[in-house]
C-alpha cells in the first residue's frame, strides 16, 4: 500500500517514477469516488428505512386495534325456556316457534339476576347489556330444538357493544376491576362516558359471578353486515368480493390474454398497433373512478344491469385489470428467447403451434403473476364500485352474481364512517383480513414466480 | 466495391458452379437472391447450387451475409419484420418463395441447426418427440420410441442420455445439447439440414464428434454449414463457397478452394490476411 514498487521476488524491474495512477491527486480523486458511493448507499438505506418505518407504524396502528375485534365480550344468563311465552297452544308449529317472544325470557332471565333493580330507566338499561340480537339466538336454538321447552338452560349471549367495549377496556372509566372491587369509584366523570355506574355495577357482578367470558368472534367471519357492531360481520362483504373477483378474473384474463398474444406475435406492426399499444398503457394509468363512472353509464344506465351486483362490478373491475393484465402478458411473451420460436419453426412447427405448445408455456408464470397482481389490485378497489353502487348496506349474504352485494374495502369504508367505538375496531380488523388476503395472493404470485422460474 | 463485380455475373457463376465435381443432383438453387434488413442489403445477389447428398460449407468473414443466406433456404427470414428476399430459390425445381409453397413443409423438408444450442425446456424424449408428433409421424408410442432412439443414436448422443430421457434437455452440457438439437433435426427426416456454425460453442472433442456425425449424415441428405473454422470446412465439406460483404465471391470444390483459390480475397481469407 505505502510503497508503489516493493521488490518482491519475481519481480522483474522497479518502477521508478509512480504513473499517473499512483499519484496524491489520483487518490484524493478515488477517496471521493468512494466518498460519492458511501452516501449514495447511506441515502438507500435511508430511503428503505423510511418506507419500513411508515409500514411498521401503519401495520402496528391497525393491529393495535384492530386485534380486539377477533374476540368478543359475552355474557351467561340462565335462560328459561317458558312454555307459556313459548308455545302457549303446544304445537310445535316451527312458525309459531319463531315468533315468540324471546325477549321476554332475555328480560325474565336479567330481572332475575338482578332482582333489586326495579323502575323503568334502570330496567331498560338493565335489558341494555346484552345484545339485541339474543332473542334471534333463542329463536334459532328453539327452532332447532324444541325439546329446549320446558327447561331450563345457561345460554352464553353476545353483550351489547357498549358493554364489550368496556370489558375490553377501551370505554374505561379509569380503575381496574380489582380496584372497583375495592371499592375506588371511577375516576372519568359519568356523564363523559356511554355506561354509568350502574352499569358498571352489574358487569363487575356478572364478572364475579363468572358470567362474562370472552370467546372468539365467529360473527365478523360468518355474519352480513349489521347496524349494530356486535352482529355486523364481513362475511357478506368476503362473499361478494369473491364473486366480483371471478367476474373479473372471468374476464380479464381471457380477453387480455387473447390480446396481449394477438399484438405480440401476430399484429403487423404499423400505426394502428402503435396507436392500440399507447392506449393500453395510457388506460393503466387511468383513474379507477372513471371506469365506475363508464360501468354507471354503459352497463346500469345502457344495458340495465342490476345495480349493486357483483356481475356489473366485476366487469368494471375487468375493464381496469385489463391493462395489466395485458402488459404483463406482452412482457412474459416477449421474455421467452427467440431461440425457443426458433427451434420450433424449424422443426416445422406453424406459428399458431410455437405459440401454443412452446411461447404461452413459458410465458405462464409471468402471466399468472401479472393476473395475480391484477386480481390483488381490483381485490383493493373501492372508487369504481362506489359508483355502480355497491357502497349499499346489505344484509345478507349474496347468493350469487346478481345479488345485492359489497365488497371488502367498501365495507371497510363504510364502517370507518360509522360512530360507535365498536366499528373502530372492526373497520382495523376489516382492514387486516383484507390485507391478509392481500399478502395470500402476493405470496402466491411469488411462489409461483419462484416455482417456474426460468428454465432454459 | 473493387474490381470484383464480376462476381454477379450469373454466367461465371455457373460455368465455376459447373466446374465442380460435386456429384449428384442440384438440390437447391439459387439465382440472384438479395436480401434486405430493412434499407439495409445484405445480400447482393447470390447465384449458389447445393448438391444432394453432399456438404456444402459457407465461409467468410463475420457480417458478410452467411447466416442471412442460410436462413433464407428455410425462410427462417420470414420472422424478421424488417427483412424482404428477393431472387430465386429453388428447391428440387421448385420456388421456396413461390405463392404455392408453404413454409411450414419447406421447414420440415429444411431442418435447421442453430449456433447456440436451443434444446426445448421439455424433456430429452420429448425434444426429439416434438417434431415428429406434429407431423403426425410417429403416433403410436413404440414408433415414437424408436425414431427417438435411432435420432439420438446418429446424433452420437444415445449412450450418454439413454437412461435419462426423462430428464429436461436443458440440464445437458452445451455439446450435448448441440447434438440433441442435432437429433431433433434428423428425427423429422428433412431432406436438408442447415447448420448454422453448429460447433461455435464447442470443445475438440465434441466438434470432432459433430464432424464425424455430419460426415455420415451426408449419406441420407443435404448439408448445408456455416463455418468460421477453415480446418472444418476442410474437413467436413465437399464444396466450400465464400462470402464478403454480400457477395458470394466463389465457390468450388473444398480441395480446390483451399489449394487453388480463384479470387485473391478468397486467398487473403484462407491464408489469415483478413476476416
Ligand atoms: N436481424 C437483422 N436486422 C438488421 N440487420 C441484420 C440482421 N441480421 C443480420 N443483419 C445484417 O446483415 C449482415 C449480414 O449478417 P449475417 O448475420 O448474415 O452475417 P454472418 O456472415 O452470418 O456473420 P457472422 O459470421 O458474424 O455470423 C450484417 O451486416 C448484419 O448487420
Ligand atoms: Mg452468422
Amino acid at each position: 500500500m505505502t510503497d508503489i514498487a516493493q521488490d518482491l521476488p519475481g519481480t522483474v524491474a522497479k518502477r521508478r517514477t509512480p504513473s499517473r495512477y499512483q499519484s496524491d491527486e489520483f487518490k484524493a480523486r478515488l477517496k471521493a469516488r468512494y466518498n460519492a458511493e458511501r452516501r449514495f448507499q447511506v441515502y438507500g438505506a435511508l430511503a428503505i428505512a423510511t418506507a419500513a418505518a411508515m409500514l411498521v407504524i401503519l401495520l402496528f396502528s391497525i393491529c393495535s386495534k384492530g386485534y380486539l375485534a377477533f374476540w368478543q365480550t359475552e355474557i351467561k344468563l340462565e335462560i328459561t325456556f317458558d312454555p307459556a311465552v313459548l308455545d302457549p297452544s303446544g304445537e310445535r308449529d316451527p312458525n309459531g316457534l319463531r315468533r315468540a317472544n324471546y325477549q321476554g325470557l332475555i328480560n325474565s332471565a336479567l330481572y332475575e339476576a338482578f332482582p333489586e333493580v326495579s323502575g323503568r330507566r334502570d330496567r331498560r338499561n338493565l335489558r341494555a347489556l346484552i345484545s339485541s340480537g339474543g332473542r334471534f339466538q333463542l329463536a334459532d336454538m328453539v327452532v332447532a330444538n324444541p325439546d329446549l321447552i320446558g327447561t331450563t338452560q345457561e345460554v352464553w349471549f353476545l353483550a351489547s357493544d357498549d358493554i364489550d367495549q368496556f370489558a375490553k377496556g377501551t370505554l374505561p372509566c379509569g380503575v381496574t376491576h380489582e380496584e372497583r372491587m375495592a371499592g375506588i369509584p371511577c375516576t372519568v366523570p359519568e356523564d363523559s362516558r356511554p355506561i354509568n355506574d350502574r352499569n358498571i355495577g352489574w358487569y363487575d357482578q356478572l364478572y364475579a359471578n363468572g358470567q362474562v367470558d370472552f370467546a372468539f368472534n365467529s360473527v365478523l367471519f360468518t355474519k352480513g353486515n349489521s347496524r349494530e357492531p356486535e352482529l355486523a360481520g364481513m362475511w357478506g362483504a368476503i362473499v361478494g368480493s369473491f364473486y366480483t373477483l371471478v367476474i373479473t378474473l372471468a374476464l380479464a384474463v381471457p380477453i387480455g390474454v387473447a390480446a396481449a398474444v394477438y399484438l405480440e406475435e401476430f399484429a403487423p406492426k404499423n400505426a394502428w398497433t402503435d396507436l392500440i399499444e399507447i392506449n393500453i398503457n395510457n388506460l393503466a394509468a387511468v383513474p379507477s373512478i372513471v371506469f365506475g363512472l363508464l360501468g354507471l353509464a354503459v352497463f346500469l344506465n345502457f344495458f340495465g344491469l342490476p345495480r349493486s351486483a357483483p356481475l356489473v362490478g366485476g366487469i368494471v373491475l375487468a375493464l381496469m385489470t385489463l391493462p395489466t393484465v395485458i402488459i404483463a402478458t406482452r412482457a412474459a411473451l416477449k421474455a421467452v428467447p427467440p431461440s425457443i420460436r426458433e427451434a420450433a419453426l424449424g422443426v416445422g412447427a406453424s406459428p399458431y403451434q410455437v405459440i401454443l405448445h412452446h411461447v404461452l408455456p413459458l410465458a405462464a408464470p409471468g402471466i399468472l403473476t401479472g393476473t395475480i397482481i391484477g386480481m390483488a389490485q381490483a381485490l383493493g378497489e373501492t372508487a369504481p364500485l362506489l359508483m355502480v353502487g355497491m357502497v349499499a348496506f346489505i344484509v345478507d349474504i349474496p347468493q350469487g352474481i346478481t345479488d345485492a352485494a359489497t365488497v371488502m374495502p367498501v365495507q371497510i369504508y363504510m364502517w370507518s364512517d360509522l360512530p360507535e367505538r365498536a366499528f373502530v375496531e372492526r373497520t382495523s380488523a376489516a382492514i387486516m383480513v383484507l390485507l391478509g388476503f392481500l399478502i395470500l395472493m402476493n405470496g402466491l404470485a411469488v411462489y409461483l414466480r419462484k416455482k417456474f422460474e426460468r428454465r432454459w | 466495391m473493387t474490381a470484383s463485380t464480376m462476381n454477379v455475373d450469373p454466367s461465371a457463376i455457373a460455368m465455376s458452379n459447373a466446374d465442380a465435381v460435386g456429384t449428384g443432383r442440384v438440390k437447391i438453387h439459387s439465382k440472384d437472391v438479395k436480401v434486405f434488413y430493412g434499407a439495409k442489403q445484405a445480400l447482393k445477389g447470390i447465384y449458389l447450387d447445393i448438391f444432394e447428398h453432399s456438404v456444402t460449407a459457407l465461409i467468410g468473414p463475420s457480417g458478410c451475409g452467411k447466416s442471412t443466406y442460410l436462413r433464407c433456404l428455410n425462410r427462417m427470414n420470414d420472422t424478421i419484420d424488417i427483412c424482404r428476399v428477393e431472387g430465386l430459390i429453388e428447391l428440387d425445381g421448385e420456388d421456396i418463395y413461390g405463392r404455392t409453397i408453404d413454409t411450414v413443409q419447406l421447414r420440415a423438408r429444411v431442418g435447421m441447426v442453430f449456433q447456440k444450442p436451443n434444446p426445448f425446456p421439455k424433456s430429452i424424449y420429448d425434444n426429439i418427440a416434438y417434431g415428429p408428433r406434429i407431423h403426425g409421424i410417429g403416433a403410436r408410442r413404440d414408433e415414437m420410441d424408436v425414431i427417438v432412439e435411432k435420432s439420438l443414436q446418429r446424433a452420437g448422443l444415445w449412450d450418454e442420455v439413454r437412461d435419462r430421457l426423462k430428464e429436461p434437455g436443458t440440464g445437458l452440457s452445451g455439446g450435448q445439447q448441440q447434438r440433441l438439437c442435432i437429433a431433433r433435426a434428423i428425427a423429422v427426416s428433412p431432406e436438408v439440414i442447415l447448420m448454422d456454425e453448429p460447433c461455435s460453442a464447442l470443445d475438440p472433442i465434441a466438434t470432432a464428434h459433430i464432424e464425424e456425425l455430419i460426415d455420415e449424415l451426408r449419406e441420407n441428405y443435404t448439408i448445408v454449414i456455416v463455418t468460421h473454422n477453415m480446418q472444418q470446412a476442410a474437413r467436413v465439406s465437399q464444396r466450400t463457397a465464400f462470402f464478403h460483404l454480400g457477395d458470394m465471391v466463389e465457390v468450388n470444390d473444398t480441395e480446390e478452394i483451399f489449394t487453388n483459390p480463384k479470387d485473391e480475397r478468397t486467398q487473403g481469407y484462407i491464408t489469415g490476411r483478413y476476416g
